[in-house]
């Protein structure tokens, strides 16, 4: 039997977070509109003779996606009428980007197919676009909300670089983590602010050939985007092996009955009649406007990774998945920066606990509601010993529910650690006196006694004792006896 | 107060000695339409309500001698393609016939800033597809000086309205030739200004890369004054320039001697009217008297401008009227439609004429999978050599002139069964278009009782030159003060 | 005639654009259309091979819009013009083939 080899290409289409939209003035924040068509205006709802103008900032976040991507960005890009009918398209073409792009042949790395190493995926190109409106289907009869109509959209092109189904999963996860970090998109993919549309072909093991490929579009979730590739390829594997062929064809991803249904519409040959938007003249970036960005990139995720490996000592998979979300690595950081422990502990603490307070409370890593400073505070105490472990957990929790301060919360509860060796040496003595038989079977032999000894001490201090400390002293008064 | 041959200057001299209130002008103006229209149909829409009421506050700012400009309380009248607030606007077209705007065209709003009086919207080829206004889908508008005759297109209505005094300028919008053509046909004064001189914001567009909204009057001073009015930057239009804008009226005056006029030698040749060659060479022989040197040029492309023209526009005029799809505004056939593209096909169908939808469907076909490169590509490639030909020949001459038109206006129904042949009636008139040039239309005297016109090309952004010459040539002519056989 | 735009062309393209013809507008149109883009064959004899495609009109410097909200425009006068809305939307017929 043949082996088969997965070939797959991605498109990203990110929403950016502009204030306005692509090529008006109204807000692109359409998720927040207080009802339909409220986020309107001639340009977006094509009234006649309304005319695009270029948001600048769009074109910057752009310029900025282009970087992190390592991709070329192009001084003179322009803009294009991609020509269709659909209700959902104001216009009756949409103004995109086609023979000249604002970024084009980037590349990002992700884990190698199997074991060590990384595998460079191509990206062909990024370019600018608006959203379409949204279209609510009602029986025979559908409505239509221009809020989202003209939202910039950045669409992002690999090449079909992808030989398994994971690597597009790793890149789609680096390119959203990107986006976050540049504060370009939020992606929160519930919302649909970013969507991938995969395009998947496979051919026998070896070969170098492009086989038919089918579209898969208008995938909104990882899950999605990786049930629905997973299910192409064994589609078209089973296809070949019956002795079938592949049509190309855009397809959908019935999400409940996990399978790709084929998307016929009256419209079966799309012939876009792309040409130059005769509206917008080419878009030209000085170099000195471009190299003006590079300043502006901040530290990525994969550099912060390395940069945690070697100045925190941290484990490569911790290290990464703080690095994930830049706020995460910035309040790592800034923890780090204000406690006397050392950055492992930190780490430690975010990863663990932290990170399942935050998971419980369905809580974004973007809100974290503890300052830095609490959290140091907090982990201090358990370094001094004014607290036990156990005790600074507790501590935690009762932080994200009252957003107080640890030390408040240690002094107002008392649960600060009796570390004071004179009381617990006397406590000790008294326990030991108090108890002959249990001391005597302890020197007989039985050493295991020892942990009912600390338990004791534990119940009479409720727990605030230092085991170590308690330990230390029950040990050396055992050696006075034996003497 | 003679209404007929009164133009925008004397009004204005009228207006500011207090002889005559823009409400009283503002009245006689829409008595007369009432009167002269019905033989002429200019205007598709009269807006007398909007007119009085401009005209009130125009009166209140003259009387305190406050914000007045040389417009203010001036009323004209606007081709129906330019967005109006609140006043129907159809370019001719069934598919708009009930569309009521919702913003104003930034022209619009200019002028009304300098408190210009609206009189109405004139009729026009539908979406501007046309060289006779026979293609409105209302009416055709008439020539006030031939009552048999067109008036020229796609601004018809706007020349017809400046030559009966139906108005004392019309703004006009010229794709390839819409204004000048006209203008020629009706013995007014009409200016095409550079690509990017006027905004477009709120023109319903033909074709984007062409479009350019110009002034139509009685004489140069008065096209001048409103160019100054409407022209600027404006952060609504991508494609305007940022270039400032002269005071055009006071360059007025200054002598052409010794300024060079080009003769493009491949506009004089067979298919021309001899009525129409003898007053053009006559014109060249005025601006020798007024000093100027005559030299003769080549624009060796100047053959294949009516193809290039014709095919860009048709391109960029199927995509700007995608958005005419019953959905938002304007017509909607749904009775019996079994789904929304159904919706399109009866909606597009009922509501364009049939050269929208040829030019539509054509445009489409240049476009489409495999003949891009044959049609549209080769068509702006070809657009550059005519560019570089008006370029060389602006490195010899000040200006160039030419005639308007081939002929004089024609018989109504003459060239409608053939729409090739009325494409040919633009071959002076287009190449200007692609090229983004100013050319100013100017009355030069008469074919068998028909006006003629010529049109005076200048370098980008050079609308000053043409107005100096236009105005120096009137100043010794007296074809623009002729008025057409009305009541 | 070198090219001929056959009455199949014309449907297909009719289509693309969404406009409505008649199998009787669909001959005459053939006809018209194929005189006309004779006609456009005329650019034929120009070489162009070292011409690049005009992409500009004027040499000019475009101005970008700073990036901030500005007020909608009313919903009613929007939906006023709209052939049919509901409820604060603009109402259609549904795309056959879609739900």
């Amino acid at each position: 039997m043949t082996k088969y080899e997965t070939v797959i290409g991605l498109e990203i289409h990110a929403e950016l977070q502009t204030a306005s939209k692509m090529f008006c003035g109204c807000s692109a924040d359409y998720a927040s509109a207080p009802a339909a068509n409220t986020n309107i205006c001639p340009v977006c709802t094509a009234l006649p003779g309304a005319m695009p103008v270029i948001n600048a900032r769009a074109v910057e976040q752009a310029v900025l996606v282009g970087m992190a991507l390592n991709c070329t960005i192009n001084p003179h890009n322009t803009f294009a009428r991609k020509n269709y009918f659909y209700p959902d398209l104001p216009k009756g073409y949409q103004i995109s980007q086609y023979e000249l792009p604002i970024a084009s042949e980037g590349w990002m790395d992700v884990p190698a197919d199997l074991g060590e190493g990384t595998q460079r995926i191509r990206i062909r190109r990024a370019h600018l676009e608006e959203d379409t409106a949204k279209t609510f289907h009602r029986g025979d009869h559908a409505l239509i909300d221009y809020n989202r109509a003209g939202v910039p959209l950045l669409e992002i092109v690999t090449e079909p670089d992808f030989r398994t189904v994971e690597a597009a999963l790793a890149y789609a996860t680096n390119v959203r983590a990107i986006l976050r970090y540049l504060g370009v998109n939020s992606g929160d993919m519930e919302k649909g602010v970013l969507r991938f549309e995969a395009n998947v072909s496979v051919r026998p093991i070896g070969s170098d050939e492009l086989r038919t490929r089918t579209e898969i579009k208008n995938l909104n979730s990882f899950r999605a985007l990786t049930r629905a590739s997973a299910y192409e390829v064994e589609r078209q594997i089973k296809l070949y092996e019956s002795g079938g062929e592949v049509v190309q064809e855009t397809l959908g991803w019935d999400e409940a009955r996990g399978v790709t249904v084929s998307q016929r519409s009256k419209e079966h040959a799309h012939d876009y009649r792309y040409f130059p938007e005769p509206d917008l003249p080419p878009l030209q970036l000085a170099e000195s406007f471009i190299e003006s960005f590079r300043a502006h990139l901040p530290e990525l995720p994969e550099a912060k990774t390395q940069r945690f490996l070697r100045d925190y000592g941290l484990k490569l998979q911790d290290a990464a998945l703080l690095a994930s979300e830049r706020s995460l690595a910035d309040y790592f950081e800034a923890v780090t920066a204000q406690t006397k422990d050392s950055a492992k502990v930190v780490c430690n603490w975010l990863t663990g606990e932290f990170m399942r307070q935050i998971n419980d409370r369905a809580l974004s890593v973007d809100s974290i509601p503890i300052p830095a400073a609490h959290l140091a505070q907090l982990i201090d105490l358990a370094f001094d010993k004014t607290v036990s472990g156990n005790t600074a957990k507790s501590v935690l929790v009762e932080m994200f529910q009252s957003g107080r301060a640890p030390k408040d919360i240690v002094e107002a509860q008392g649960l600060g650690q009796i570390s004071n060796e004179g009381v617990l040496k006397e406590m000790v003595i008294k326990l030991i006196a108090d108890n002959p038989k249990e001391v005597a079977s302890y020197l007989g032999g039985k050493e295991t006694l020892l942990q009912w000894f600390m338990g004791q001490v534990a119940r009479a201090t409720k727990g605030k004792a230092d085991p170590q400390a308690v330990k230390q002293l029950l040990l050396d008064e055992f050696e006075k006896l034996r003497k | 107060m003679e209404l007929s041959s009164l133009t925008l200057r004397s009004a204005q001299e009228m207006l500011r000695s207090k002889q005559i209130s823009s409400v009283e002008l503002t009245q006689a103006m829409l008595d007369r339409i009432r009167k002269i229209d019905p033989q002429i149909q200019a205007y598709v829409t009269v807006t007398e309500d909007v007119a009085l009421e401009q005209a009130r506050r125009a009166d209140e700012r003259l009387a305190t001698s406050e914000n007045v400009t040389p417009l203010t309380g001036i009323p004209f009248g606007v081709k129906d393609c330019l967005s109006t607030k609140g006043v129907r606007t159809t370019c001719s077209s069934k598919i708009l016939e009930n569309y009521v705007p919702q913003y104003n065209a930034t022209v619009i709003d200019k002028l009304a800033d300098s408190g210009a009086v609206m009189l109405g919207k004139h009729n026009m080829d539908e979406f501007g597809m046309g060289s006779s206004c026979e293609n409105s889908a209302y009416f055709p508008t008439r020539n006030p000086w031939d009552l048999t005759r067109v008036p020229g297109g796609s601004s018809g209505g706007s020349a017809a309205a400046a030559a009966a005094g139906l108005g004392l300028f019309s703004i006009g919008e010229d794709t390839g030739g819409s204004v000048r053509m006209p203008a020629g046909f009706c013995n007014v004064t009409g200016l095409k200004p550079t690509y990017g001189r006027v905004s477009r914001y709120g023109l319903i567009a033909l074709a984007s890369s062409f479009d350019s909204i110009g002034p139509m009057a009685r004489e140069v001073y008065d096209v001048a004054a409103v160019t100054e009015a409407i022209a600027g930057l404006d952060k609504r239009d991508s494609t305007s320039s940022t270039l400032p804008v002269p005071q055009y009226t006071q360059s007025l005056g200054k002598s052409v001697k010794g300024m060079k006029l080009g003769i493009p030698k491949e506009y004089f040749v067979a298919g021309m009217e001899a009525g129409v060659e003898s007053a053009i060479h006559k014109a060249i022989q005025q601006f020798e008297a007024l000093g100027m040197e005559i030299h003769e040029v080549s624009l060796p492309h100047t053959k294949y401008g009516l193809p290039v023209y014709y095919l860009i526009l048709f391109a960029e005029a199927s995509a700007n009227l995608a958005r005419f799809d019953g959905t938002r505004f304007g017509l909607s056939v749904r009775d019996g439609a079994e789904d929304v593209i159904d919706v399109y096909l009866r909606t597009r169908a009922a509501g364009f004429g049939d050269e929208v939808k040829r030019r539509i469907m054509l445009g489409a076909y240049t476009l489409s999978a495999g003949y891009y490169d044959a049609y549209y590509l080769k068509a702006q490639k070809v657009r550059t050599l005519l560019r570089q030909d008006f370029e060389q020949a602006f490195e010899q001459v000040d200006a160039l002139i030419a005639p308007t038109c081939p002929t004089t206006a024609f018989k109504i129904g003459e060239k409608t069964a053939d729409p090739l042949e009325m494409y040919l009636s633009d071959i002076y008139v287009t190449a200007t278009n692609p090229a983004g040039i100013p050319s100013l239309a100017v009355p030069c005297g008469f074919s068998q009782g028909m006006p003629v016109g010529m049109q005076l090309m200048g370098k980008h952004f050079n609308e000053e030159t043409l107005f100096q010459i236009g105005h120096a040539y009137q100043q010794v002519t007296d074809w623009h003060k002729q008025l057409p056989p009305l009541g | 005639m070198t090219q001929i735009i056959d009455t199949k062309t014309v449907k297909h393209v009719a289509f693309l654009v969404r406009m409505g013809i008649s199998d009787g507008e669909a001959q005459s149109f053939s006809q018209q259309f194929s005189a006309i883009i004779d006609f456009f064959n005329l650019l034929n004899e120009v070489d162009t091979h070292d011409t690049p495609p005009a992409t500009q009109v004027i040499h000019a410097n475009m101005v970008l819009r700073e990036d901030a909200a500005q007020p909608s425009m009313p919903r009613e006068d929007f939906l006023k013009n709209a052939p049919e809305s509901e409820e604060g939307y603009v109402k259609v017929s549904t795309v056959l083939g879609e739900e």
